[in-house]
């Protein structure tokens, strides 16, 4: 599904301050992957997401979604295959716009967004339904303008959001760094759920190592810009959580 | 009371600024300053084709489409060129003040004899009244149009530009453009406003838009505390609100007029006003907190 040949960036190229965020990545990920990606600050996962999504583009190698060249299609048309969740609640969601709003866009996702009024009361009882299955009480809301929610609600709507249009591939960039363990815990088990009943293949970075233990079938840990560790699914299950926190000892 | 009619009517004329401001500053989040110059452009552009005896149904498009021009040139220099949008407003409009004087050819243009928007409908004899009926049939499609746009899956998106740019860009939508578009969209109704006002007043002038950005500012300042006192989340309301916001400052204005003051001081005025309103709510929040 997703598949990166000597995937480099540098920034500042030139410049006292140059950092090679990536060194050479090559990754295959099979459809229905969810891979978990860990690492220290500065190693390079936030980075080797940025460019599977295009909000940056590598300084060489190559990208393929499903053999497909995507190297050089802008963050708008890769939006056709890869939905996001961002570390910062506030990123997923447009703060002045209702839930309904922010769902319709969301609906559009790998669609022009016409000069149509797209928004009726068929959309509105399907985002009812939609937001209904988070269980947060969220469905008699859907006016209100999403800014008004809190962090982790605005997370779990942005999950939701991704699913609403056609996906493939989701990118979650620790997802609940900002929330607190409850809301993290409805997040993540959020995801999990929208992963297998949608059968996306999914990206997870976090620093909870609990969530890496717990989720995903393959683990994988970054290291100043490279793949350092590859656990497979089967190896996955046999790791223990002890052997997991020494990586970072 | 006539007095304060043209003043009501002055601000039925300045609609599309403030709508136009409403569109570029609160949904796009970008201080466009090309309104000086664009509004100039719709006063110009409308004051040579009236003088060629063009008929105002086919002024209006043209009038629309050389604001929409500017305002293009302005996002594309922002966007493509990745140049402060101050900066690229204040560019452009000070390239349409050269562009305005070669068009006009002079700096003053008279159009008393002409037949323009007021005159193609005769609902009552007085003059006045009769400009005011026809700009209340005018201003609300104007209104209705604009809200139409943005209830629209593509003013979904515009809303969601500036309002979380991250998003919009992960969700598919070409930011660059939509800014651009916007920009032309918010320049157009600009320029309507020029094509309002140079048939109202009876002449096209050079410097009719110097400082007129504040009175669309001003507008939408006045119409967001309205939104915010009545709490409106629709979108027809935001807008009839900043159309309030318009009214409401042309009002201030002729009042201030009115007891006496200098008239040479109205820029000043103006810009007091602009300042207390802005502070206004400043003033209220550190009072309840």
């Amino acid at each position: 599904m997703i598949s990166l040949k000597g995937v480099q960036k540098t920034f500042n190229r030139g410049k006292a301050n140059e950092v090679m965020a990536l060194r050479g990545i090559d990754l295959e990920i099979p459809e229905r992957d969810f891979v978990v990606i860990v690492g220290s600050n500065g190693s390079g996962k936030t980075t080797l997401l940025n460019t599977i999504s295009a909000s940056v583009l590598p300084s060489a190698g190559e990208i393929f979604f499903s053999g497909e060249n995507v190297t050089t299609l802008p963050e708008h048309q890769r939006s056709r295959w890869v939905a996001r969740v961002f570390q910062n609640p506030l990123s997923g969601t447009a703060p002045d716009l209702s839930i309904l709003d922010n769902f319709r866009l969301a609906a559009l996702r790998t669609s022009a967004k016409s000069l149509k009024i797209g928004v009726d009361e068929k959309f509105r009882n399907a985002v009812r339904d939609k937001v209904a299955t988070l269980g947060l009480g969220l469905e008699n809301k859907i006016n209100q303008p999403i800014g008004t929610l809190s962090g982790g609600q605005r997370q779990a709507l942005t999950l939701l959001m991704s699913v609403m249009d056609e996906c493939k591939i989701l990118l979650l960039d620790e997802p609940t760094a900002a929330l607190d363990p409850r809301s993290a815990e409805v997040v993540m088990k959020t995801a999990d759920d929208l992963i297998k009943q949608y059968s996306l293949t999914a990206i997870l970075i976090t620093h909870n190592l609990k969530d890496a233990f717990r989720y995903g079938n393959r683990l994988i840990q970054m290291a100043e810009g490279q793949i350092v560790k590859d656990i497979p699914s089967s190896a996955k299950q046999s790791l223990s959580e002890i052997e997991l926190y020494s990586w970072f000892m | 009371m006539d007095f304060y009619l043209t003043a009501l009517l002055q601000a039925l004329c300045f609609s599309g600024i403030a709508l136009g401001i409403y569109i570029s500053m609160k949904i796009f989040n970008i201080p466009d300053i090309t309104t000086d110059g664009s509004y100039t452009l719709g006063g110009v552009v409308t004051g040579i084709l009236l003088s060629h005896s063009l008929p105002v149904s086919a002024i209006l498009p043209i009038v629309t489409l050389s604001g929409a021009l500017a305002g293009a040139v302005t996002g594309l220099i922002h966007t493509k060129l990745k140049i402060n949008a101050l900066l690229a407003g204040i560019l452009v409009m000070t390239a349409l003040y050269s562009i305005n004087l070669t068009l006009l050819g002079r700096s003053n243009l008279p159009l008393l004899n002409y037949k323009t928007t007021f005159d193609t409908l005769t609902l009552t004899a007085d003059l006045n009244q009769n400009t005011f009926l026809i700009l209340c049939i005018f201003v609300p499609i104007l209104i209705g149009i604009i809200g139409y746009i943005l209830k629209t899956d593509f003013g979904i998106a515009m809303r969601a530009t500036g309002n979380s740019e991250t998003m919009v860009r992960a969700l598919g939508v070409n930011t660059d453009r939509m800014k651009i578009i916007g920009l032309a969209i918010a320049n157009s109704l600009t320029a309507t406003s020029g094509f309002l006002m140079v048939q109202f007043q009876g002449y096209a002038d050079i410097n009719m838009g110097i400082g007129i950005v504040i009175m669309g500012l001003g507008s939408v300042i006045i119409g967001e505390t309205i939104i915010n006192w009545l709490r409106i989340t629709s979108v027809w309301l935001s807008l009839a609100a900043v159309l309030g916001g318009a009214i409401v400052f042309q009002l201030v204005l002729a009042f201030t007029l009115s007891i006496g003051v200098d008239a040479n001081l109205l820029k000043l005025v103006t810009a007091l006003f602009v300042l207390l309103i802005v502070s206004l709510p400043r003033f209220s929040f550190t009072k309840a907190s």
